[in-house]
């Protein structure tokens, strides 16, 4: 049977290159970047060197202002945490939008236990936050906007150029969550005018266990972790030298290779999005249309639950994931998907293909040759398309 | 898929007396798509016995599976039989399930239960069969 994996963003396979550059710091160079002797000169020169490649990748000036850490779920609740606490004489209130990620979202929440305020900004039927909105939003007592740059359920780029301009104005710190875009597709700090960044680098072909939040210089951040001087005393530990390592090989393998992957990713993406809805009847494309990731297809397919979709496409050989109540461990259907303003029950029939650098178009045509008769095999047996069927008869 | 037992798999892959039964004797409607499951099932009875069922479900793999094994277990059975069938059993008989998954996707014994009530006040208005 063939193998089609669409479900790059749970886990990608790391770049030749990438395990290449990772490996002597898995076995010769095991030594600690802050020793003094011999054994620390290789982990802190590979250290430094990948700090400058993803300094490079987001176009940041000053590689000091890299902050490794070990998850893109780490360099969110640095910022919102760490930025929130370093600025509260200022104020306590914080400005997020309703389709964050979780680790953006319930570090809010944690912040809110301790006394501070958040507003959630409404998103668009496409995912699409209004910058107005933002500004609308913003108080004399804020002191953190955190907007994500893409959001990788539904794919939908947020215009935070635009964004981060009204917030500059009203000199309030601005953070973005660039884990979904970061290596995917060009980022510049500068010319997107925020004030941190967090990027992740398994979302680009690079190990679990290490990202970055990148912080503009001179503004300030509470370290949430304490201990020794590593990453200038902002985030103690020793280094995971191997995957920091691993982190700067793919961020430059990014910054390089970005436009032809781009290329590779958006016809293949494209096909899918016009194809599926084509094959199949009541299928719902979610997330905007055109301004969104690469790699990202999200549909929701009516009347038929995520889950067992995403089972049956398993039994064909089909990799791809949901966003459905039954999907996630907490059995609640998608926060994105229902902020959007999707009905519950659309949003159950949520399947997400995330395509990567080895997706063919072989691939795509398979998932558009065997995902038809699967939906109607659930529709078969679902009483909500009985429901649908009997009121259509009923109407004519 | 190994969240799921193979009994689980077995009856999602393949699930028994899928469909609906024309002029039910009985029928009965459990879940909401909030939480992600509902099922609807079926039922003809005939000399007390359930002779036959069919069902309709929405959901996981899980709550297809329970489905398939609650209609299994009633088929050929007696109402008082069949009202004994409980979600702890359904959960056994599918070598068990999930631990999140059991409220929510384990409706199908309800959904038979309501089914059968559904029968049973027919009767009571003077249907006259059984």
């Amino acid at each position: 049977m063939r193998k089609v994996y669409l479900d790059n963003i749970a886990g990608s396979p790391l770049i030749a290159e990438v395990r290449e550059a990772m490996l002597p710091f898995l076995w010769d160079n095991f030594g600690n970047p802050s020793s003094l002797h011999d054994w620390g000169d290789p982990p802190r020169i590979a250290v430094d060197d990948a700090r400058s490649q993803v300094a490079q990748l987001i176009d940041a000036d000053d590689e000091e202002e890299i902050i490794f850490t070990g998850s893109g779920t780490e360099s969110n609740n640095f910022a919102v945490k760490g930025l929130a606490l370093a600025h509260q004489e200022k104020g306590k209130h914080i400005v997020i939008s309703a389709i964050e990620h979780f680790s953006v979202m319930n570090s809010a929440k944690t912040m809110e236990k301790l006394g501070f305020e958040v507003s959630l900004v409404p998103v668009d039927q496409y995912g699409s936050v209004d910058p107005e909105e933002v500004r609308r939003s913003i108080r004399d007592d804020t002191i953190l906007v955190s907007i994500m740059h893409a959001n990788s359920e539904v794919g939908t780029i947020e215009p935070i150029k635009e964004i981060a301009e009204l917030v500059r104005e009203r000199k309030v710190v601005f953070h973005t969550d660039a884990v979904a875009t970061a290596g995917s597709m060009p980022i510049s700090v500068k010319a997107l005018g925020v004030d941190a960044l967090s990027l992740a680098g398994n979302q680009f072909y690079g190990p679990q266990g290490a990202a970055a939040l990148w912080v503009r210089k001179g503004v300030r951040i509470m370290p949430l972790i304490d201990g020794g001087i590593q990453e200038g005393g902002r985030r103690a530990g020793t280094e995971n030298v191997a995957a920091i390592v691993g982190l700067g090989k793919a961020a430059e393998m990014a910054t390089v290779n970005q436009a032809v992957r781009m290329k590779h990713l958006t016809p293949l993406r494209d096909r899918l999005l016009t194809e599926l809805p084509r094959k199949i009847d009541h299928v719902v494309v979610t997330g905007h249309p055109q301004n969104r990731l690469p790699g990202n297809a999200s549909f929701c397919v009516e009347f038929i639950e995520g889950e067992s979709l995403l089972m049956l496409l398993n039994s064909q050989g089909v990799a791809v994931s949901s966003g459905s109540a039954c999907t996630s461990r907490a059995l609640k259907a998608s926060h994105v998907l229902i902020a959007m303003g999707l009905s519950h029950e659309i949003a159950q029939g949520s399947v997400l293909f995330t395509l990567g650098l080895h997706t063919t178009l072989k691939d795509i045509d398979y998932v558009l040759e065997v995902m038809p008769p699967i939906a109607e095999r659930l529709r078969q047996m679902s009483p909500l398309y009985a429901k649908y069927i009997q009121k259509a008869k009923g109407g004519k | 898929m190994p969240i799921y037992s193979e009994k689980v798999m077995e009856h999602f892959m393949n699930p028994r007396n899928v469909g609906e039964i024309e002029n039910p004797d009985g029928l009965g409607e459990e879940g909401n798509p909030v939480c992600g499951d509902m099922m609807t099932f079926y039922i003809k009875v005939k000399d007390n016995h359930l002779e036959d069922i069919k069902f309709k479900t929405f959901g996981c793999g899980a709550a297809i599976a329970v489905s398939s094994m609650v209609s299994e277990m009633a088929i050929g059975k007696t109402i008082e039989e069949a009202l004994k069938i409980t979600p702890s059993s359904v959960a056994e008989k599918l070598e068990g399930l999930p631990k999140n998954k059991f409220h929510c996707s384990n409706l199908g014994a309800q959904a038979l239960h309501k089914a059968i009530e559904n029968y049973q006040s027919k009767q009571k208005k003077g249907g006259g069969k059984g």
